[in-house]
């Protein structure tokens, strides 16, 4: 295989394990924020138990996310190092501000967040998980808008050894290494035409992961009737969160296919399996594409995507039979993985709705129903279908830039490091593959002890240290 | 006045690998000296001594890293795609490092704790040795082409001196780790920690003359800043007196001083290595036509520019919670329901 093929796989499967924790911590720091502040206004124990025990699990998830992020960091460096001279003026200040402004203020206050129950006061300790939660968000921030402009290049002109090129110029061979994009612009960078779009979408992945991890748990404690009381409290927690989530998760993954069709045609045309260009175009819901016959078969709503694109079904979009063959990308991948994303996007907000059809009618806490057992024992496994969509979203974003690494200017096939050899990367990408698996074993196996041993099941005495007594009761 | 933004970069870079090397020396430092105890309830002091912090002190590699970046991309260019295996090696040892003090005291087993013991201590060691092997090559000089791409091979990095660099750096990163636990044992873990102090010195002290000898000796451009302005010579002496103030302020059973002034040994030693280096990031051998300099390596003024507003708005802000962060777990450790 070749160095670039093998670039490519160890990027992804780095990214892709490493994608697993983030979404999580960014959307258990919300459920912290709901519960320890619920906690603070009630004053009721079983919310500080609540926070105490996703706290532990906070912990463990961001443990995984450190570990594997930091590998995320060099690897521009080590296997991309064409790309990161390209695009150091750019994309470095975007990693370096994540530095300053989300991971450091994500792991200070984590260390008062984990251990600091007995060393301050509630609302210090309340301040301090609100600020994790930020530092989260503010950490997705810079990456999404470093990934962006990679989507949708702006604030930036391209110069080859110090000469301004006009827009449009091909790079060629001997070009590579003296060419670079300079900025013009920070703030037309950070707001590209993508970056809001695609950082709401993120963001509400993140929600949703969160939200049904902690319907799951719940759900299965109600089902073996264990800490029962406990999961009822979560299960409303993660329902509340996960109809907000999964409802602006089709908001705001709206807005990006808008901007995808007006920024990137080539993208729109493979997720969708467009073909033909013009008005009327259709909306396949489930298909397979052919890309040799160049055709897409499967079930169709006539008109549908231009109006979705559009409003109109006048509204013309484009096909990839109007696109160049080197400037498309792997078309099939990209729409199974896109129409993955939204099938499980749409059974999410059904979910949601579910659950909160329950509780409006008081059924939550009464598994012996049929609608509320076959809701929980649905739930349980749903866990994964956050993760499986926020991943095939990451996909079909990556695939879909191809064969671009800075659309409309680097190729991906010209981003490689230049001195690294094959076997260097098959040596690395054994050595990933090795610990990952066996890290990825360990976190299940500990996760699951965490969840079987439940949450501790302090009464007020002992779950508050002396000095919050003398606050809660004051 | 106009800014000279390269030398400014060069040195902010320079602050933050160095705020990297004092804040996870110390952690990495606690990790190679783990095997010298045994018993359960002492090793888990050494974990919680550096439980709260440890991963705040990564954010700083994770910023140098990104800093290195955005101002000199084709510094960060060549030197990670160059030192690729070396790197890799790096990021496996710190992973590892990272996962072992996550996990290890979420189960009681002995043999579960005894693994990730041993995944603390080869973890931490490897990447301090390896972080000293990476400094003694840009020390050093790495051969690079026309193109400022790393012409070399890994065998290549293994160098002699490169290999005494990275000794002496465990050697200071085990003396830090050593102050530092003192400063939060007590009893009869804090007196065996104390003894160690004094070894620990004695064997950096050792090791950095080597490397000193050696880099007088053999790399005697390193030298040329301090020979051309005879009052940076201060810096040297500056370093020697913060070491040897080490053993006394423990004698006096100051340790929180002792470690400042490990602090300050760590910082004068970057200040040197800055100074001999500038204004080189990465020396060419044999060619050094072909060196990547700060200024022929930097990103546009402008992009450095705007990081001096970043850095400007953001490192006050992430030194003040820092520095909370230190003041709230002050103090000696004690083991507890949250405790790792």
């Amino acid at each position: 295989m070749s160095v670039e093929i093998l670039s490519r796989l160890q990027f992804a499967f780095t990214v892709a394990f490493h994608y697993l924790f983030p979404p999580l911590s960014i959307g258990l720091g919300v459920v912290l924020v709901m519960m320890e502040g619920t906690w603070l206004v009630s004053k009721n124990p079983v919310f500080h138990n609540m926070a105490r025990f996703w706290t532990k699990i906070f912990g463990l998830i961001f443990g995984l996310g450190v570990a594997s992020g930091i590998v995320m960091e060099f690897q521009f460096g080590t296997n991309w190092a064409t790309y990161s001279r390209f695009v150091g003026d750019i994309f470095g200040s975007a990693l370096a501000a994540e530095g300053i402004f989300a991971f450091f203020l994500e792991s200070g206050f984590l260390a008062v967040l984990l251990f600091g129950w007995d060393k301050v006061g509630p609302v210090m300790h309340f301040f301090s998980t609100c600020m994790v939660a930020l530092g989260a968000h503010f950490s997705a921030v810079w990456i999404v808008v470093a990934n962006s402009w990679q989507q949708t290049p702006a604030g930036s002109h391209l110069e080859i050894a110090g000469k301004i090129m006009p827009p449009g110029y091909a790079l060629q061979p001997e070009d590579l290494g003296q060419a670079r994009m300079v900025i013009d612009d920070f703030w037309a960078v950070v707001f590209n035409p993508s970056s809001m779009d695609r950082l709401s979408h993120t963001l509400m992945g993140g929600w949703s992961a969160a939200a049904f991890f902690v319907i799951s748990v719940a759900a299965w404690y109600l089902l073996h009737k264990r800490h029962e009381q406990f999961a009822h409290y979560s299960l409303r927690f993660g329902i509340a969160l996960a109809l907000v989530a999964s409802v602006l998760s089709l908001v705001t993954g709206h807005h990006s296919a808008v901007g995808v069709a007006k920024n990137q045609p080539p993208k729109l045309a493979a997720m969708e399996g467009l073909w033909e260009s013009g008005p009327d175009a259709p909306l396949h819901l489930v298909g397979v594409v052919d890309e040799k016959s160049s055709r897409t078969t499967g079930i169709a709503v006539p008109g549908m995507l231009s109006v979705l694109i559009g409003g109109t079904s006048e509204h013309p979009v484009t096909g990839l039979n109007d696109i160049p063959l080197e400037n498309r990308p792997p078309v099939n991948a990209t729409f199974q993985l896109f129409h993955v994303m939204v099938a499980i996007g749409f059974s999410l907000i059904g979910l949601a709705c579910w659950g909160c059809g329950l509780w409006a009618f008081g059924l939550l806490d009464k598994p012996e129903n049929p609608l509320t057992r076959a809701f929980l024992l649905i739930c349980v496994p749903a866990v994964l279908l956050p993760q499986i969509a926020n991943q095939a979203g990451w996909f079909t974003a990556e695939i879909g830039r191809q064969p671009w690494i800075v659309w409309g200017y680097l190729r991906t096939s010209q981003g490689l490091s230049a001195v690294v050899r094959e076997h260097q990367v098959l040596t690395s990408i054994i050595g990933f593959g090795f610990i990952y698996l066996l890290l990825f074993a360990l976190f299940i196996f500990l996760l699951n002890r965490k969840i079987q041993h439940g949450p501790e099941n302090r009464e007020e005495s002992s779950a508050l240290p002396e000095s919050w007594m003398k606050q809660s009761r004051a | 006045m106009t800014i000279d933004y390269n030398l400014l970069w060069f040195v902010l870079v320079g602050v933050l690998f160095a705020g990297y090397a004092i804040l996870d020396g110390f952690d990495l430092g606690v990790g190679a000296l783990l095997p010298l105890i045994k018993g359960d309830h002492d090793r888990r002091i050494f974990y919680n001594a550096i439980g709260p912090v440890w991963d705040g002190n990564e954010v700083w590699l994770v910023t140098g890293g990104g800093a290195l970046f955005a101002a000199f991309p084709n510094v960060y260019a060549t030197v990670f795609s160059g030192f690729y295996l070396a790197f890799m090696l790096l990021l496996f040892a710190l992973i590892f490092r990272a996962v072992a003090i996550e996990f290890r005291s979420k189960e009681p087993w002995p043999w579960w704790r005894a693994m990730w013991d041993r995944g603390f201590f080869i973890g931490s060691t490897t990447a301090s040795l390896l972080i000293g092997v990476a400094m003694g090559n840009i020390v050093w000089g790495v051969p690079l082409d026309e193109r400022g791409e790393f012409a070399g091979t890994f065998l290549g990095l293994l160098n002699p001196y490169a290999l005494a660099m990275g000794i002496t750096t465990v050697a200071l990163f085990m003396m830090h780790g050593s102050i530092y636990l003192a400063m939060k044992t007590d009893g009869d873990l804090q007196k065996r920690v104390r003894s160690w102090i004094n070894p620990l010195i004695i064997a950096f002290i050792v090791l950095f003359s080597i490397t000193s000898m050696a880099t007088l000796l053999y790399v005697p451009r390193m030298t040329d800043a301090l020979r051309a302005n005879p009052w940076l010579f201060s810096v040297v002496v500056l370093m020697i007196l913060a070491v040897a103030n080490i053993p006394r302020e423990i004698h006096h059973g100051r340790d929180w001083a002792a470690f400042l002034s490990s602090c300050a040994t760590m910082l004068l030693l970057m200040a040197l290595f800055g100074l001999g280096m500038f204004p080189n990031l990465v020396y060419s051998s044999p060619h050094p036509e072909y060196s990547l300099t700060a200024y022929n390596a930097a990103s546009t003024e402008k992009t450095l520019r705007i990081m001096t507003i970043i850095a400007a708005i953001g490192v006050p802000i992430v030194l003040a919670y820092t520095a909370s962060v230190y003041y709230i777990f002050r103090g000696k450790v004690k083991i507890g329901p949250d405790s790792y």
